[in-house]
């Protein structure tokens, strides 16, 4: 298990250079000279050509791609051009709402995919099953941002139940877990968990269906053991595979809610995101698409190990 | 030297014989596929419906019933049900029939497209990994795995993001986001093909690797990697229509579904069932192809 934990860990730090290198493209591919991503359009000719020196933009990309990733490394995002301020300033609080939406997104859509996924695995082919996959294909073919829109018209704007945007008083800053924050955490929620909701109705329903053919649940049933023996022996081979598909849903939404967040006003990375793209502040793209991406690289390792940890009969060679 | 004449022949002829009982059995194979789909009343009924819809978009000029650009002042925001404005007007005081017929148009060409371009070049790649091997597997994998650790719609967003709004950039930045999971489907059925016994008989029998992979490669793991593109058509219409609504695809007063869902947003106070029209749009056609889709996977057999 050490060898294969080192082994994993040393498979990753290419993919993570890769992802930095992609990253670093960004700012290469857009139209422009990257410098213009760096200092203000109206800067005066000898102020561009000493920031050129001080960036190393005069110098090859591989090179540059270096001292780029030096500062990275340090925690150096660089500076925002519309704020001034530095780019991790804004995005570490970012961030955390960003985490807060999708941990409760992917915890409401685990639990509702593993409950309908359950009924529909172990009653195959019954109106359970069929509604069930049917709310599963509607979970991952909605648009989830017009999804969120629907969700404000019925409880913001016809019922008045819920807030239609923002973090509560104050914004991000004041959170508390009281009421008054925790109705505007309501509507983005479950908007954002309508996918991992699908996907793992989909993923428990096939794991449950296959599970409950095996010969071993035929054993267990002969000799005798209780529904809810079975039960737990079921939910014990199905839990390793159900566990990590939500972990890599997570990650999915960390990157994937920035539509929901537009719509619900949600201060996290989302938001931050579709303002760089209006205002064309790139070190700010670039830094948050390069913070989630990391983000995904790990968790992807995690739940390797994890499923690993869990599940002795998966090989680690 | 009977035998060296004679043997090429008797291959020959064999080959013949074979890819024969093969256009043979691939007809049977479709016509099974079409009486498996005739059968499936869903499938059925979900065709129909993106059939409906194509014909109308296509044929938008004819059957609208109003300019898509004209708009008035003085009747904005008009309610479903507004005479001679069925489903009334939008935030400019434009027809919203007139504008989902035409903007259809842009969200399927900006939905399919990627998926197309994705299917062509992810499956030259996948199946020359699957097939070649050793070195060439290795580099175009390794490539494949990088844009696997970016979530879709972050490498979308991304990509059009740095390359700025338009039509044409949000397209690349799609087809860039699909080929990765196609390339990674056609290199796994192509080594399961690869592999199989009548590839060794064709090999041994002289065939040079381009005819193989022509003949007997691509039409094995097409079926698979074509059904596997189509469940991708329902994502990338979300995904084409989620980067207009960020201001990433088309620039207004272009009709497009995402793009009248963002300019609407502000109007779900004053005429909320309108403003949410064009986003019903994007969930029909989005969940007709994923039924489509599942449809021709159970039809056409294929695993996974």
């Amino acid at each position: 298990m050490f060898f294969y934990l080192i082994r994993r860990i040393a498979y990753g730090i290419p993919i993570a250079l890769a992802v930095g290198f992609v990253c670093f493209m960004l700012v290469q591919i857009a139209p422009g000279d990257p410098i213009n991503a760096i200092v203000p359009p109206d800067a005066p000719g000898d102020v561009v050509e000493q920031v050129r020196r001080d960036y190393g933009l005069d110098k090859p990309l591989p090179v540059q791609f270096g001292l780029w990733l030096m500062k990275v490394v340090q925690g150096d995002l660089g500076r925002s051009l519309a704020s001034g301020r530095p780019v991790w300033s804004d995005l570490s609080s970012a961030i955390g709402n960003t985490l807060m939406l999708a941990a409760s997104a992917s915890l409401l859509g685990f639990i509702l995919g593993c409950a309908l996924g359950g009924l529909a695995g172990t009653f195959r082919g019954s109106w359970l099953d069929r509604a069930a996959v049917t709310i599963a294909v509607g979970g991952v073919s909605v648009p989830h941002y017009w999804l969120g829109m629907v969700l404000v018209v019925i409880f913001s704007v016809q019922l008045n139940w819920l807030p239609a945007m923002g973090a509560g008083p104050g914004g991000s800053a004041d959170w508390a877990w009281g009421w008054e924050h925790m109705k505007h955490l309501i509507l983005p929620t479950v908007t954002l968990s309508v996918i991992p909701m699908g996907i793992v109705t989909r993923t428990v329903r096939g794991i449950v269906a296959e599970i409950m053919n095996q010969e071993f649940v035929t054993a267990l049933r002969g000799k005798g053991l209780t529904r809810r023996g079975v039960f737990l022996h079921v939910v014990k081979n199905a839990a390793p595979t159900a566990l990590a598909v939500m972990g890599l849903q997570l990650g999915y939404l960390m990157g994937g809610s920035i539509l929901v967040e537009t719509v619900f006003s949600w201060p996290g990375t989302g938001l931050l995101l579709n303002n760089a793209i209006f205002q064309r502040d790139l070190p700010v793209l670039q830094g948050t698409i390069l913070v989630l991406a990391m983000f995904f690289v790990i968790l992807n390792l995690l739940v390797d190990l994890m499923q690993t940890a869990l599940d002795p009969r998966i090989k680690r060679n | 030297m009977a035998n060296s004449t004679t043997a090429p022949s008797a291959a020959e002829a064999e080959l013949a014989l074979q890819a024969r009982q093969a256009a043979e059995s691939s007809a049977g194979y479709w016509a099974g596929v079409w009486k498996r789909v005739r059968r499936d009343p869903v499938t059925i009924f979900c065709a129909s419906v993106l059939l409906l819809m194509l014909l109308a978009i296509v044929f938008a000029s004819l059957i609208a019933p109003h300019d898509p650009y004209q708009g008035s002042m003085i009747r904005r925001l008009r309610p479903i049900g507004t005479p001679n404005y069925i489903l009334g007007t939008d935030e400019l005081g434009r027809d919203m029939l007139t504008r989902l017929l035409y903007g259809g148009r842009l969200s399927w060409f900006m939905g399919i497209t990627p998926v197309a371009l994705a299917f062509v070049i992810g499956t030259v790649l996948g199946v020359l990994a699957g097939y070649a091997g050793g070195k060439t597997n290795m580099a175009i994998m390794r490539v494949t795995d990088v844009f696997y650790a970016f979530p879709s719609v972050l490498l979308a967003v991304a990509i059009s993001g740095a390359l700025g709004a338009g039509i044409m950039n949000a397209i690349l930045a799609l087809t860039l986001v699909f080929i990765p999971p196609i390339i990674r489907v056609a290199e796994t059925v192509t080594t399961g093909v690869r592999n199989l016994d009548f590839v060794d008989a064709a090999r041994a029998s002289g065939a040079n690797a381009f005819t193989i992979v022509r003949v007997h490669v691509l039409g094995n793991v097409l079926g698979p990697i074509f059904v596997y593109a189509t469940s991708l058509i329902s994502v990338s219409m979300i995904l084409a229509s989620g980067l207009s609504f960020l201001g990433l695809g088309t620039k207004p007063p272009e009709p497009e579904w995402g793009l009248m869902l963002n300019t609407l947003r502000t109007a779900i106070y004053v005429q909320p069932w309108v403003a949410v029209l064009p986003g019903a749009c994007i969930f029909v056609t989005s969940i007709c192809f994923n039924l489509v889709s599942d449809g021709l996977r159970q039809a056409m057999d294929v695993k996974g």
